[in-house]
C-alpha cells in the first residue's frame, strides 16, 4: 500500500496509539471530577495543551473540540457574535476549506457583509492585498495559513503582524490544519486538527489569543472556561498530544520528495503542475494530468494500491471554487490529481506513482 | 366484572387476488409463504385464512407496530388492519372498546360504526350492534359526532366465529399481486432513480425480480457498486429476496470507444448490456428483461434508440416507467426510500464515454453495421463468465 493521500488524513503513530490506550486504561477519569483520579485526567489535559501551544508557538488559551470543522465554526461565529458592535464586514478568501466557506455563507445570511479575496488576483503579494482590503468596518479576517488543494501557503505570521500594526482591533483567524507542525503560522485565533498529524480523529484545538472574546457554541456543563462544554476526551487529547511531540521537526524529507516527484513529473507531457514552486508547502503537491479526468486516475492508481485524492474536482456538477481561485482553468481543475506525503512515504513510493501515471496516461489520454 | 384479556390480532385483506377464480389458492399459498417470512425475524405468528383474509396473531403479546410496517410492503394484501379480539358479548365489547379506539378517536371529530355479523348466533343484528357501540363510543368521547357519509373515523366491528374483532381504519397495503406468482425476471439496475423504481412496479405484478449491474473500473468506483448495493438491500422490502449479477465491462466499454463511432457509443452499449442480460437470462431462468427507461428521457430512450436496443434482446422487455414523467418516477422512489441513495453522485458505467452528440434517430442497420466493426463476442463470453453474484435477504 502506497499511501500518498495525508492531506485528507494521516496514519495515527505508534506513540498517539499508546497514548490513548494507556490513558483509557490509566487516565480515564473524567477531568472535572473533584477526586484525585479527576485531577490527574486534568493534569494530562494541562500538559497536552502546553505541548500543542509550545508546537504553535504561541502563548494564550486552548480549547480542545471535537476537530477542525468546529474549531473553525467556533472562531468565525463566535469572533463574528462577540464583535458585532465594531463592525459588519468579515474578510476571507475564496480558497478555504468548506468548514470556513460554509460557515461564512452563513454568516452572510445573517447579515455580515462577507469579502472573499482570491489569490490569483495577488499571487505574489496575497498578505498585502488582504491588508489593503480592511475597511473600517472589519472586525474579522480569516485566512487559511496552508490550502487544502493545491498547499498555496500564505504568510499568515507576516500577515498578523501587518493586520495588529495597522488595524490593532481586528481580529485574525488562521485555519492551520495543513500547515500544522510544519511552518509557522500566527493569529488571534490559530485552528488546527490531530488526524493531519498522525494524531487521531475527532479532535482539533483552537488557540485564542489573550483578551480575544468569543462566544460559545456548545452549552452543557461548562467544562474548558465555559466555551466549549462537554467532558475532555482525555484519550484522544492524549494522542494529539503525543503525535505532536512525535512530529518531526525537520521538513528536509518532505522537501526532497517533492522536489524528486516534481521533476518526474515534468518530463511527462501535458502535466501540468498546480502547486505554486516559491509558496507551495512541500507535503502537498498537486498537478493536473491533462486529457484524463481525476477520478477515472484515481481509481486506476487505486488497482495498484497507490492511494492519491482527485484534489477537487468531483462528478455531477459539484465543482469546488476553489481550483478558480488560483486561476486553474475548469478543464484542468476536472484532471487534477493531489498527492500529499507523510515522512513515512519513500522515493520508492514516487516511482511507483509515477511509473503507474505513465501507464495511465497511455491508456486513457484522449 | 371480568373481561377476557384483550388480544390484538393483524388482519390482511387481499388485494386484487380476492377476485381470482380457481387458481386463487395457488396465489394465496405464496401470498401466506411472502408474508410469512416477512414476519420471521420478528417473532412467532399463527396464521389462519377466512373469507379473503389472512388473520395474524403474535403467539405472545408484543408490539405490533413492525409488522404492520412490514405488511404495507407486501404485494398481494389490499389493506392491513389492526383489531381488538374480544369475548361475544356486547357489554364487554362496549366497555373495552373505548380504550382502545382512545388515541385515534381522540384525534378525530366524526365516525361511524360499520358492523358485520357473520356469527349468526350473535344475539344483536347488526344494526343494534353499530347503534350500541356507537352510542358506547359517543359516551365515552363527548366530542364526536356521527357522520354515516363521510366520517373521519369507521371503527369496524365484526363478529366472527372466534371472537368478537373490533378496529379502527384500514390502512392501504401494497396492492398487486405476490411476488413469486409470476415468474422471475432480470433488470437492469445502473443506480439511477428510475431502474429500481421499475423493479417495484413489476415486482407489484408478482414478478421475482433480480438484478444485473455493469461495472467499469476504474472509470466507475467502488463506491458506485456499493450504491447498487444498497439499492438491493432496500428494494427487498418490497421485492423479497434478490440476487445481483455484477459483470465487469470495462474491457467492452474500452473495446466500444476504439471501434466504434462515438455518436454510437450509447445505443451500442445498451445493447451489448441487453446481449450480456440475454445470457444471463438463459443460464438462470429468466422469464423476461425490465430496464427503467423512460420515453425521451436521454439520448438513449428515444423511440428509434429503444427499437435498436430491443432488437438485441431475446426476452421481452418490460418498460413498467415508459410512459411516466421524471417527477412522477421520483415520487415513488421516495416512497420507496430509493431516491436518497439513487441520488448519491458517483459515475456509473452508463456516463463514462459519453458521446458529446448521441444519435438519437439511430437506424438499426447502421448500428449494426457499426457494431460489427470489431467482433464483441469473446469479450462477452469472457464477461458472463466472470459476473460476482451477491445475495440480498429480506430483514438483513
Amino acid at each position: 500500500m502506497i499511501y500518498l493521500d495525508n492531506a485528507a488524513t494521516t496514519r495515527p503513530c505508534d506513540k498517539a496509539v499508546k497514548a490513548a490506550s494507556d490513558a483509557a486504561r490509566d487516565t480515564f477519569a473524567n477531568a472535572s471530577s473533584l477526586h484525585k483520579m479527576g485531577i490527574n485526567s486534568e493534569k494530562l489535559i494541562n500538559n497536552a495543551k502546553q505541548v500543542i501551544l509550545k508546537r504553535l508557538g504561541c502563548e494564550g488559551e486552548l480549547l480542545f473540540t471535537s476537530g477542525a470543522t468546529e474549531s473553525n465554526n467556533l472562531a468565525l461565529f463566535g469572533a463574528a457574535e462577540a464583535y458585532k458592535r465594531r463592525g459588519n464586514t468579515i474578510i476571507s478568501t475564496a480558497a478555504e476549506h468548506p468548514s470556513v466557506a460554509r460557515a461564512l455563507d452563513r454568516l452572510e445570511k445573517l447579515g455580515y457583509n462577507v469579502i472573499r479575496l482570491a489569490p490569483k488576483d495577488a499571487p505574489d503579494n496575497f498578505e498585502e492585498y488582504i491588508l489593503d482590503s480592511i475597511t473600517p468596518d472589519t472586525i474579522l479576517v480569516s485566512c487559511m495559513t496552508v490550502n487544502n488543494e493545491i498547499g498555496y501557503i500564505t504568510d499568515t505570521p507576516k500577515l498578523y503582524r501587518m493586520i495588529k500594526r495597522k488595524h490593532p482591533d481586528v481580529i485574525f483567524h488562521t485555519d492551520a490544519v495543513q500547515g500544522f507542525c510544519r511552518i509557522p503560522a500566527a493569529g488571534d485565533l490559530i485552528s488546527v486538527s490531530a488526524h493531519k498529524v498522525h494524531g487521531f480523529k475527532g479532535i482539533g484545538a483552537l488557540y485564542a489569543a489573550r483578551g480575544v472574546r468569543f462566544a460559545p457554541m456548545i452549552y452543557g456543563g461548562g467544562q474548558q472556561k465555559n466555551l466549549r462544554s462537554g467532558t475532555e476526551p482525555v484519550e484522544l487529547i492524549a494522542a494529539f498530544s503525543a503525535a505532536v511531540e512525535a512530529y518531526p521537526t525537520d521538513n528536509s524529507h518532505y522537501d526532497m520528495l517533492n522536489k524528486l516527484l516534481r521533476d518526474r513529473l515534468s518530463a511527462l507531457s501535458g502535466v501540468k503542475i498546480n502547486s505554486p514552486r516559491d509558496r507551495g508547502i512541500s507535503g502537498i503537491l498537486s498537478f493536473s494530468v491533462q486529457g484524463v479526468r481525476s477520478e477515472i486516475m484515481l481509481h486506476f492508481l487505486e488497482e495498484e494500491e497507490i492511494y492519491v485524492s482527485s484534489g477537487s474536482a468531483c462528478s455531477k456538477g459539484k465543482v469546488s471554487s476553489v481550483p478558480d481561485a488560483f486561476g486553474i482553468s475548469a478543464k484542468d481543475a476536472d484532471s487534477t490529481i493531489r498527492v500529499s506525503f507523510s515522512h513515512e512515504n519513500t522515493v520508492e513510493d514516487i516511482d511507483k506513482l509515477v511509473n503507474r501515471l505513465e501507464q495511465g496516461i497511455k491508456r486513457f489520454r484522449r | 366484572m371480568i373481561y377476557m384479556i384483550m388480544k390484538e390480532v393483524i388482519m390482511a385483506k387481499y388485494g386484487e387476488i380476492a377476485l381470482k377464480g380457481l387458481n386463487k389458492s395457488t396465489f394465496e399459498d405464496i401470498l401466506v409463504k411472502n408474508i410469512k417470512r416477512r414476519l420471521k425475524p420478528l417473532g412467532e405468528f399463527e396464521y389462519t385464512r377466512r373469507q379473503s383474509t389472512i388473520y395474524i396473531e403474535p403467539v405472545k403479546e408484543f408490539d405490533l407496530d413492525p409488522a404492520v410496517k412490514r405488511l404495507c410492503t407486501v404485494f398481494g394484501i389490499g389493506a392491513v388492519q389492526r383489531c381488538a379480539v374480544y369475548e361475544k358479548d356486547m357489554d364487554v365489547i362496549k366497555a373495552k372498546c373505548p380504550e382502545y379506539l382512545r388515541d385515534t378517536l381522540e384525534a378525530a371529530s366524526t365516525f361511524k360504526v360499520e358492523a358485520k355479523r357473520s356469527d349468526k348466533s350473535f344475539p344483536l343484528k347488526t344494526p343494534d350492534i353499530q347503534a350500541e357501540l356507537g352510542d358506547a363510543l359517543s359516551d365515552a368521547f363527548p366530542h364526536l359526532k356521527v357522520d354515516v357519509h363521510d366520517p373521519q373515523v369507521t371503527v369496524f366491528c365484526e363478529i366472527r366465529d372466534k371472537g368478537a374483532y373490533v378496529s379502527a381504519g384500514r390502512i392501504a397495503g401494497a396492492g398487486g399481486i405476490p411476488v413469486g406468482s409470476s415468474g422471475k425476471a432480470l433488470l437492469l439496475l445502473s443506480g439511477g432513480i428510475d431502474s429500481p423504481v421499475a423493479a417495484y412496479m413489476m415486482a407489484k405484478r408478482g414478478l421475482i425480480v433480480d438484478g444485473i449491474h455493469f461495472q467499469s473500473p476504474p472509470y466507475t468506483s467502488e463506491r458506485a457498486l456499493m450504491k447498487v448495493q444498497t439499492l438491493c438491500e432496500k428494494l427487498t422490502a418490497y421485492c423479497g429476496d434478490i440476487k445481483l449479477y455484477c459483470v465487469p465491462f470495462t474491457e467492452i466499454q474500452e473495446a466500444l470507444r476504439d471501434n466504434c463511432p462515438e455518436e454510437y457509443f450509447t445505443v451500442i452499449m445498451r445493447r451489448l448490456m441487453m446481449k450480456i442480460a440475454n445470457r444471463t437470462a438463459e443460464s438462470c431462468g429468466y422469464g423476461a428483461l425490465i430496464t427503467g427507461e423512460s420515453m425521451g428521457q436521454v439520448a438513449s430512450q428515444t423511440l428509434r434508440a429503444i427499437q435498436c436496443t430491443d432488437a438485441a434482446a431475446k426476452f421481452p422487455v418490460f418498460r413498467p416507467v415508459i410512459g411516466m414523467d421524471k417527477k412522477e418516477i421520483t415520487d415513488i422512489a421516495r416512497k420507496i426510500d430509493t431516491f436518497e441513495t439513487s441520488v448519491l453522485p458517483y459515475e456509473d458505467c452508463c456516463t463514462v464515454f459519453t458521446p458529446k452528440h448521441p444519435k438519437t434517430r439511430p437506424v438499426l442497420s447502421e448500428i449494426e453495421k457499426a457494431e460489427s466493426a470489431f467482433d464483441f463476442e469473446p469479450l462477452i463470453n469472457e464477461a458472463v463468465e466472470n459476473i460476482t453474484v451477491y445475495r440480498y435477504k429480506v430483514g438483513e
